[in-house]
């Protein structure tokens, strides 16, 4: 994979509900760089992911541009905006296999694909998996496929939606140095949504209090 | 969508209000008159007509809800809860023609009931001379429709049940002391009303306006209102067409009759019912609801099924003789004699109810994504996706006979697909929308995430997570084309025929064994849909974990 440096500036963007403002924030995040979000649950976190993902619902207004890499990417729809994501569940999908969930993602284009997702099985320690239900996974595995299927689909971005509420304990700091580690090799900028202040530590960047 | 289903009820209800006020032009009638309604209303019996068809459409729901709420309030999240849920499905499947020919073979004179207990205990040692079907108060043909709407409801319910958190409700209620099923009662069953409200009305509709039910079950001197007005439609002399236009729109106002007095009676039931939950009493009628609503409808599932092993004896048996419970000798001749007539109608039937049900499904599925990929909300239009529910058939139906006749256009088989269309696209929708609706939408935001376009996550993604639901979706569209019997008969004017005219043609006339037969190869088509339901996607996901039970 070529490293590319990516950009994600967030400019005077600005979500109300009912005439009520719940988010304004105008912030650049280089590549590499986690912006932690904090906020109670119900603040408007998840509101602010799913504008800059492109499925904001439509009962909220939003104002302001969501630019990468230059471009403005504010009208585009999801699937061009190439911004990748993490959910709570590693939401692998349920009726394909592991290597058919990595392969899932792959932009079309690709010569080896099949080859590909050995490649990339073998270095999140799953060498032999492609063919498995991904149901028979445990906690950990799924998180480092879902990863994984989203460093395939090659973003610009990388948004992340409390990834690692749901872990146990001694898995969570496991998991969230992996992430961060590889979001950082591919220089990649991030924003993380979550209210648990260990993953603010953990992403070491500048964090946004809603 | 909702205009191709709208538009001909529209124009069949016009169609049918013309001649009614005696403008037909085609076979001679120039100038508005209310002499039709004259000759209608000194029609030999006709109040009483009149009276047999409300009585069905309110009696009908008033005791199939009962029987379902009580069940639901006693048996909630219990092993027999769990049992009847498994046959709620394959039951419904079960044509109403089918389901009427059985009950006569249960509970006529002659059939398996009086088996069972002659000569023991009534001394019976040939059939007794009772009218028990075709009673002149319809009391048999009520039996006939409440078994079949019992399922009905029952669906009806469990789907929308969730929305209401009954688990949490009754819990709260026993916290404060009230007995389980008491609890039911008083803390779900208020807000699951509202919910079934629109399906009740589906069911007024129907019952007050059966025509197959009628036929088999229902009294002949004279018949329902709807039966009558079927036989003047009918009639070679065609100026009873008036007649039965007048006919259409009056039942058009029975079953509105109908409603109307469900609503008024509502109103009253819901007073005296505000009354009993705010008494406070917790224990009251426990073990009466427990009782109740652990035998009504489990006894209700039971009969079907006795019916259906009622109608497989017949079409096996050579010699039968009463009071034997079991026939003396076996055959496979009915069959054998059935088969070469066969060929026509059961393909007719697969053509008809393969391809209503594939456009169903286009047409459904088609709406949902759109709805899904616009964001927007459920349109306040989509009750008119119920209107051929909720109207009579029978009265639409001769409307849009009268608009293609006065097009020359001959009766075809596209014709009759229109009309089971505008029945299946309903049933396909009730039963695929939830399931629709409440799919993750995480699932398809993922997938645009990872780059896919909108339709590669709908045949990647939504498609195979909506595998299970589609085709149980599929398999209801087929058994309602199989069931039904007005829009074969009139849109294809008899000359198209399929399993369900052909056993509703037998019913006066046929042999035994030969009605037996029919009624069962009625019912069999549509259980060959919900197996294949039920099992492709159990071997098809058989190692994936996650498409279990989802």
């Amino acid at each position: 994979m070529g490293v590319r440096e990516h950009i994600l500036e967030l400019q005077d963007v600005c979500i109300t509900l009912n005439g009520q403002t719940i988010v304004e924030i105008n912030r650049t995040i280089k590549a590499g760089e986690v912006l932690t979000v904090m906020g109670p649950s119900g603040s408007g976190k998840t509101s602010l992911l799913a504008y800059i993902a492109g499925f904001l619902a439509s009962a909220f207004q939003a104002s302001g541009r969501i630019v990468i890499d230059g471009k403005d990417v504010s009208e585009l729809p999801a699937e061009q905006r190439k911004a990748g994501l993490l959910f709570q569940d590693p939401m692998l999908f349920p009726h394909l296999s592991v290597g058919e969930n990595l392969r899932f993602g792959i932009p079309q284009g690709h010569t080896n694909k099949q080859e590909l997702v050995m490649h990339s099985l073998q270095e999140i320690g799953l060498a032999g998996y492609a063919d498995r239900d991904p149901g028979t996974l445990s906690g950990g595995q799924a998180a480092r496929v879902a990863l994984m299927r989203l460093l395939l689909s090659r973003p610009r971005v990388v948004l992340l939606d409390e990834p690692f509420s749901k872990l146990d304990a001694a898995l969570r700091s496991e998991i969230r140095l992996q992430v961060f580690e590889r979001l950082r090799k591919a220089s990649l900028p991030t924003i993380l949504v979550t209210h648990d202040p260990a993953d603010a530590v953990a992403a070491n960047g500048q964090v946004f209090q809603i | 969508m909702l205009l191709l289903l709208a538009i001909p009820i529209g124009v069949g209800l016009l169609m049918v209000l013309l001649p009614a006020f005696g403008f037909m032009p085609a076979i001679g009638g120039y100038e508005f008159t209310l002499a039709h309604w004259r000759d209608l209303f000194a029609a030999p019996g006709i109040v009483r007509s009149i009276l047999l068809s409300l009585l069905a459409g309110v009696v009908t729901p008033a005791i199939a809800l009962a029987v379902v709420f009580l069940f639901m309030a006693s048996a909630s999240a219990t092993g027999l809860d769990r049992w009847v849920r498994r046959f709620v499905s394959p039951l419904l499947a079960i044509p109403h023609a089918a389901a009427a020919f059985g009950l006569v073979f249960m509970i006529a004179p002659a059939g398996l009931i009086a088996r069972l207990v002659s000569p023991e205990l009534t001394g019976w040692d040939r059939p007794a001379d009772l009218l028990i079907v075709n009673d002149s108060y319809g009391l048999a043909m009520i039996a006939g429709l409440v078994i079949k709407e019992i399922p009905f409801l029952l669906l009806v319910a469990i789907t929308v049940l969730p929305q209401l958190n009954p688990v949490q409700r009754v819990s709260m209620a026993r916290s404060l002391g009230y007995r389980p099923s008491v609890a039911w009662l008083k803390t779900v069953a208020p807000g699951l009303y509202p919910l079934m409200r629109l399906p009740l009305v589906a069911v007024i509709a129907f019952a007050s306006a059966t025509v197959d039910v009628a036929l088999i079950l229902g009294p002949t001197l004279p018949p329902t209102l709807s039966v009558r007005l079927l036989g003047w439609f009918g009639d070679p002399d065609l100026s009873m067409r008036f007649m039965a236009a007048a006919a259409a729109l009056l039942q058009l106002g029975v079953s509105l009759l109908a409603v109307a007095s469900w609503l008024l009676g509502e109103k009253l039931v819901s007073k005296l019912y505000r009354l009993w939950v705010h008494s406070g009493n917790r224990l009251g009628g426990d073990r009466a609801i427990f009782f109740l609503g652990r035998t009504l409808l489990p006894g209700a599932l039971v009969v079907i099924g006795g019916s259906m092993l009622a109608l497989l004896l017949s079409s096996f048996s050579l010699s039968w003789r009463f009071p034997h419970a079991l026939p003396a000798s076996w055959t496979v001749q009915h069959w054998v004699d059935a088969i070469p007539g066969m060929s026509t109608p059961v393909f007719n039937t697969l053509i008809i109810a393969a391809v209503s049900t594939t456009i169903a499904l286009v047409l459904v599925v088609g709406s949902l994504e759109f709805e899904q990929r616009s964001g927007r909300k459920q349109s306040s239009a989509m009750w008119l996706l119920y209107l051929p529910l909720l109207i009579p058939q029978v009265v639409f139906l001769f409307g849009m006979v009268i608009f293609a006749e006065f097009f020359y256009w001959q009766p075809n088989l596209l014709l009759v697909i229109f009309g089971h269309l505008l029945f299946v696209v309903p049933y396909v929708f009730l039963v695929l929308s939830e399931a629709y609706r409440r799919l993750d939408p995480h699932w398809s935001q993922l997938s645009a995430t990872l780059g896919a376009s909108p339709s590669k996550t709908f045949w990647r993604i939504r498609i195979p997570l909506l595998l299970a639901p589609a085709l149980s979706a599929a398999a209801m569209g087929i058994a309602i084309s199989v069931s039904i019997f007005l829009p074969t008969q009139l849109l294809g004017a008899g000359r198209i025929v399929t399993v369900t005219t052909e056993a509703i043609a037998l019913a006066s006339g046929g042999s035994r064994s030969t009605i037996a037969t029919w009624a069962l190869l009625q019912s069999l088509l549509p259980m060959l849909g919900f197996l294949v339901a039920l099992f492709v996607p159990k071997i098809l996901w058989q190692n994936r974990i996650g498409m279990q039970e989802g």
